[in-house]
């Protein structure tokens, strides 16, 4: 029997789309296996908890875990009250539609900046302009800036599901405006707000570009001792690793413990704020 | 006093809605405060079609030619991994994968979306560089190729998911038509699906391009880093946004240099918008068209 082309066509087509899912697939295992693998060999609890020795060679990361850590809360305490209040504004009180497209149109834009053009604004305003100098300040300044967009959107989409009949209720109550706000909204919008909110710090915490001319340092001794110190970051401190320093095979080696960490981080935070969303999603609309 | 209250707690609201625009207005003005003052003793035309860039040279030479030229060639190349993996990807995703496969493979490819881009960087740098190195007999692995390599694969989670979202915006009526023509599931892929979705595959794949050009840290460690005009895949290059990110601690501040590298910022952000708002124009388009459709 002869098979009909329109059907080896269709196998054909079939099985291109199928190796290209593979073939995504295919890299991001191949780069979780080898950072897995090469970078356990590195891990112990010496490691997480000690300061680096010996000129980067021996010893922990503890102060660019610290670092990393101070960096992404700076960055989620400037960026979650502005983009939640965004985020209401546009939805809660109906401004004018001009306004909201010329939010809208900044807000997307804002998005699609590049991160290193967000480390020059920071270098530029907050180092220089407002002195506060190569610091765990500016840094987060820098990153809150970069996941204000992805904070607002999450928290409008969180907004928008929540359903018009409790607006309603609430006002109809003669609840006012901003009682209806505080007391119905943010309280059912909360869970996906938070989402958002975990998503960006998996963003935050993993960014390089902005924080390279505005907080991070490769080597600080001890821990950082106010908002003003030049910090260690995790992300950064691979970069230098990998580019700074006079023993590069030994540094490779930690190199591949702090990545093995910094994507171990970002990828569980993801992985649970991705999981909560589908999980809202669901509820919303199933 | 309830409704003073009300409206102040309105302005407040209204101010932290417009930060966003402060904030990107503030981006514009920077870079163009921070740049221009190169152009007053360094002509425009040198700095956008010079072909050489030696800042630190007495008197300081800013063509930025190979830089520009750079990050087209490694954005071009990435272009043709991530393109063809992005959309195949979002196609199966939508239209073969069953349900089950569905519910795992859209996390998945959102999860390789938030590896960090070091990280991606430092992937190539250890692993896929001594690979090209050995496979084209290299001085060195850090190359172009390398570089588009890990841009495209980086770019692909981008274009999977928001292609998928324009693929399945696309009207279940619309599929069950061509399948009761007689179309067979390929036919109605190619000629119904793809169709319908193609502004939002475009906008996917201009939003993919725009975050491969903006892209530091993995171009930064994969790419070499000589800023010379390129003219094969196989030697190594320097991006725009390489060149900022590695020369930034050594220039000081207020010199022609800090100058010149918020120009090469300002060219970057320039470009980014354009792309941006292209891709605004094209979905706004997409969404009056589908919804014409329903």
């Amino acid at each position: 029997m002869k098979i009909k082309k329109a059907d080896l066509y269709e196998k054909i087509g079939f099985t291109i789309l199928f190796l290209s899912i593979l073939t995504t697939l295919i890299f991001l295992v191949t780069i979780l296996y080898f950072i897995t693998v090469r970078g356990i060999k590195i891990i112990s609890w010496e490691f997480l908890t000690q300061q680096p020795r010996s000129g980067m060679t021996e010893g922990g990361i503890a102060p660019a875990i610290v670092g990393t850590l101070y960096l992404t809360l700076g960055a989620i305490l400037f960026a979650v009250p502005i983009g939640v209040g965004c985020a209401i504004y546009i939805n809660e009180y109906y401004p004018k539609n001009i306004i909201v497209n010329l939010l809208r149109i900044s807000i997307n834009n804002l998005a699609g900046v590049p991160s290193i053009v967000f480390g020059l604004f920071g270098l530029a305003v907050f180092v220089k302009f407002f002195k506060f100098g190569v610091s765990i300040l500016s840094g987060s300044l820098t990153l809150g800036i970069l996941i204000l967009p992805s904070i607002i959107s999450a928290s409008q989409e969180a907004l928008m599901a929540i359903p018009f009949s409790l607006r309603e209720a609430s006002l109809a109550l003669g609840a006012t405006r901003w009682q209806t706000i505080r007391k119905i909204i943010l309280p059912a919008g909360l869970p996906g707000i938070l989402t958002g909110v975990i998503l960006s710090i998996g963003r935050a915490a993993g960014e390089t570009a902005p924080i390279l001319f505005t907080a991070a340092a490769f080597y600080v001794k001890g821990y950082p001792k106010s908002i003003f110190s030049e910090v260690m970051a995790l992300p950064y401190h691979i970069y230098g690793l990998m580019t700074e320093g006079v023993y590069p095979e030994k540094q490779t080696q930690i190199a591949y413990g702090c990545a093995l960490i910094l994507m171990f981080l970002v990828l569980t935070i993801s992985a649970i704020a991705i999981y909560f969303r589908q999980k809202q999603r669901r509820g919303y609309y199933g | 006093m309830y409704r003073i209250k009300e409206e102040v707690y309105k302005w407040i609201f209204a101010f932290l809605a417009f930060t966003s625009v402060i904030f990107l207005a503030g981006i514009t003005i920077t870079l163009f405060t921070e740049s221009l003052p190169l152009f007053k003793h360094y002509p425009l035309k040198n700095f956008l079609f010079g072909r050489f860039w030696y800042p630190t040279y007495e008197p300081p030479e800013f063509g930025a030619l190979p830089l520009i030229l750079a990050s087209l060639w490694v954005t071009a190349g990435s272009v043709f991994i991530c393109v063809p993996l992005g959309i195949g990807s979002a196609l199966y995703i939508t239209e073969l994968a069953g349900p089950k496969q569905k519910t795992i493979l859209k996390p998945l490819i959102e999860i390789l979306a938030s590896i960090p881009s070091v990280v991606y960087g430092f992937f190539g740098m250890v692993i896929v560089a001594p690979f090209i190195q050995k496979i084209f007999n290299l001085p060195t692995g850090l190359t172009a190729l390398t570089g588009s390599l890990i841009l495209g694969i980086m770019a692909t989670p981008t274009v999977a998911s928001l292609s998928e979202d324009a693929v399945s915006a696309v009207p279940r009526s619309f599929r069950e038509a061509s399948l009761a023509l007689g179309a067979n599931r390929l036919q109605t892929i190619v000629k119904v699906i793809i169709p319908s979705a193609s502004s939002g595959i475009f906008t996917a794949v201009i939003l993919g391009i725009s975050r491969a050009i903006g892209e530091t840290m993995t171009v930064l460690m994969v790419t070499g880093g000589s800023a010379i005009i390129p003219k094969s895949f196989l030697q190594p290059v320097r991006p725009i946004t390489a060149t900022i990110a590695a020369e930034m601690g050594e220039a000081v501040m207020g010199s022609s240099h800090y100058n010149a590298l918020f120009a090469l910022g300002l060219i970057l952000f320039l470009v980014t918008l354009f792309f941006n708002i292209l891709a605004e124009f094209i979905s706004s388009k997409h969404r009056i068209k589908l919804g014409a459709g329903r």
